[in-house]
């Protein structure tokens, strides 16, 4: 086995990246990330205001572990047939495989070009170092981002409205009434919450609505979703749809190049979906590396999201599915958990909603539980005095 | 040095599983193992400040509420992404239906 080149410095890329070496791969790797950062964790961005980056490893463990880490380098092209890449300064990079590690990018809806957006370290220092108390700050979109950023705006004293198009928050990953409960927390936090109500035009400092109101704001931030990196893969001609393309082993067309993390769209439970998580994005990596090295396993992890807003802590295992009914478990303290089971009975997604790590157990217990393909006794799954490991373990009641 | 310290009844404590444990200002973890032995590590997560207490014991292995880093808590011994700093283990013994835990 030759050189491997990772191209993303994030999450996914990195983890491939000693993921490799963890599999005794002897030949170069080398990691090319765009931003001059060290690399570093994305989550706490929106949920701290950072002093200082979480890195994900100290810069001794690249050394230690032989990986070419090259920052603040953009990749211009793929040369397919010559199995080499380009940099923007010019220089050419061989491969043997070819790992695409992009990432994604915010998205702006037509309108929205004058807000700010939260992705990179540089954009949470620009928009978190000017929060304070009295500002007035107006978030376009009630999903993770938009939610930790009002969360964290409210702890450093800004004044905050949240604007979502949708008729209730984070719509597309949670069921209504685990919405309803984070709306909740939001409402009592001051945060003014305007649902249902799309945004017509974006300016500096004001937010006109569809219905023509006006939202006067020091700062606007758009947290509308993520679009995927996809622009080398494209120009050298690999498959694109929602993503780069990959099969099961997370490989493009190309068989020396494959993709994971947010900028790839893989196949789950004969779908096709692209997740942008940093559960999803360090499996991925880790499965990637090992599929470059030969492994034939299909990637079949059950997705997994949290979200930390005040202190509160949501966790979704599983993908939803609004046809299905929910069974609800209480767990005290206004923690509560809701599950979803198909027509046989399997258990496919479990969502929930708690003070601190009041719901962490269970929900990691239903990933097990999903990843399984068990099918639990509803009475069970509603009973908080029934511990979930013994329906694992399958235990009977 | 030893010191020792009395951490908990023996019953406070589920087969397979774990729990928090302060001291002088210290928070520790205690365990039983699906063999009934006990063991003790630091109470929080190396990654991120989480408390272990929240989180699952499997086997040998005790994961993090907050992003799955595991551990096996019998020797404190990180097993992988996110966590790459081990826990700090303490040693144990169990009197009279008391489990001890050496803090020094």
């Amino acid at each position: 086995m030759g050189d491997i080149l990772i191209i993303g410095a994030g999450e996914c890329g990195v983890r491939a990246a000693f993921a490799l070496r963890e599999a005794g791969h002897e030949g170069g790797i080398t990691l090319i990330g765009a931003e001059p950062h060290l690399p570093y964790e994305r989550p706490p961005l929106s949920k701290t205001a950072p002093t200082a980056p979480k890195v994900i490893a100290e810069e001794a463990r690249y050394a230690e572990a032989e990986i070419a880490l090259v920052r603040g380098s953009r990749v211009a092209s793929i040369d397919r047939a010559e199995r080499r890449v380009r940099l923007s300064d010019g220089s050419a990079l061989p491969y043997d495989k070819l790992l695409l590690a992009t990432g994604a990018r915010a998205r702006r809806f037509p309108g929205m070009e004058a807000a700010l957006t939260l992705r990179s370290l540089d954009d949470a220092r620009s928009i978190l170092d000017a929060l304070g108390p009295g500002l007035k700050l107006a978030i376009i979109g009630g999903g993770f981002i938009g939610l930790e950023l009002a969360a964290t705006a409210r702890k450093l004293g800004a004044e905050v409205t949240v604007v979502e198009a949708a008729e209730r928050l984070m719509a597309r990953i949670v069921p209504a009434e685990i919405a309803e409960a984070v709306a909740g927390r939001h409402r009592t936090e001051d945060v003014e919450l305007i649902l249902g109500t799309g945004v017509a035009e974006v300016r500096e400092n004001s937010i006109t609505l569809a219905d023509g109101r006006v939202i006067e704001a020091d700062m606007v931030v758009a947290g509308v979703g993520a679009e995927p990196e996809t622009r080398l893969a494209a120009e050298a001609g690999l498959e694109i749809a929602n993503g780069i393309v990959v099969d099961g082993r997370l490989a493009t067309s190309d068989p020396h190049i494959f993709a994971a993390g947010d900028c790839c769209s893989f196949p789950l439970n004969s779908a096709r979906v692209r997740l942008e998580s940093w559960r999803c994005a360090q499996d991925q990596g880790a499965h990637a590396a090992r599929a470059m090295l030969g492994c034939e396993d299909a990637y079949a992890r059950v997705p997994w999201f949290w979200s930390d807003q005040y202190d509160l802590t949501l966790q979704v295992a599983g993908l939803p599915d609004p046809s299905l009914g929910h069974v609800r478990r209480d767990l005290g303290d206004g923690a509560f958990i809701l599950f979803q089971q198909d027509d046989t009975g399997r258990l496919v997604f479990a969502s929930g909603v708690g003070s601190g790590n009041a719901v962490a157990k269970d929900i990691r217990l239903a990933e097990m539980i999903i990843e399984k393909g068990i099918r639990p006794d509803p009475a069970q799954l509603k009973d908080p005095a029934v511990n979930l490991k013994t329906v694992l373990k399958g235990v009977p009641a | 040095m030893s010191e020792w310290v009395d951490a908990c009844a023996v019953d406070d404590v589920e087969e397979e599983d774990l729990i928090r444990f302060d001291y002088d200002g210290k928070t520790f973890a205690i365990y039983r193992s699906p063999d009934d032995d006990f063991f003790a590590t630091d109470g929080i997560c190396t990654h991120e400040h989480a408390f272990l207490a929240d989180g699952l014991v499997m086997d040998y292995i005790i994961e993090c509420p907050k992003h799955n880093g595991r551990f096996d808590y019998r020797t404190g011994e990180a097993k992988g992404a996110p966590v790459c700093v081990d826990l700090k283990t303490y040693p144990v013994k169990v009197e009279d239906g008391r489990v001890f835990i050496d803090v020094a």
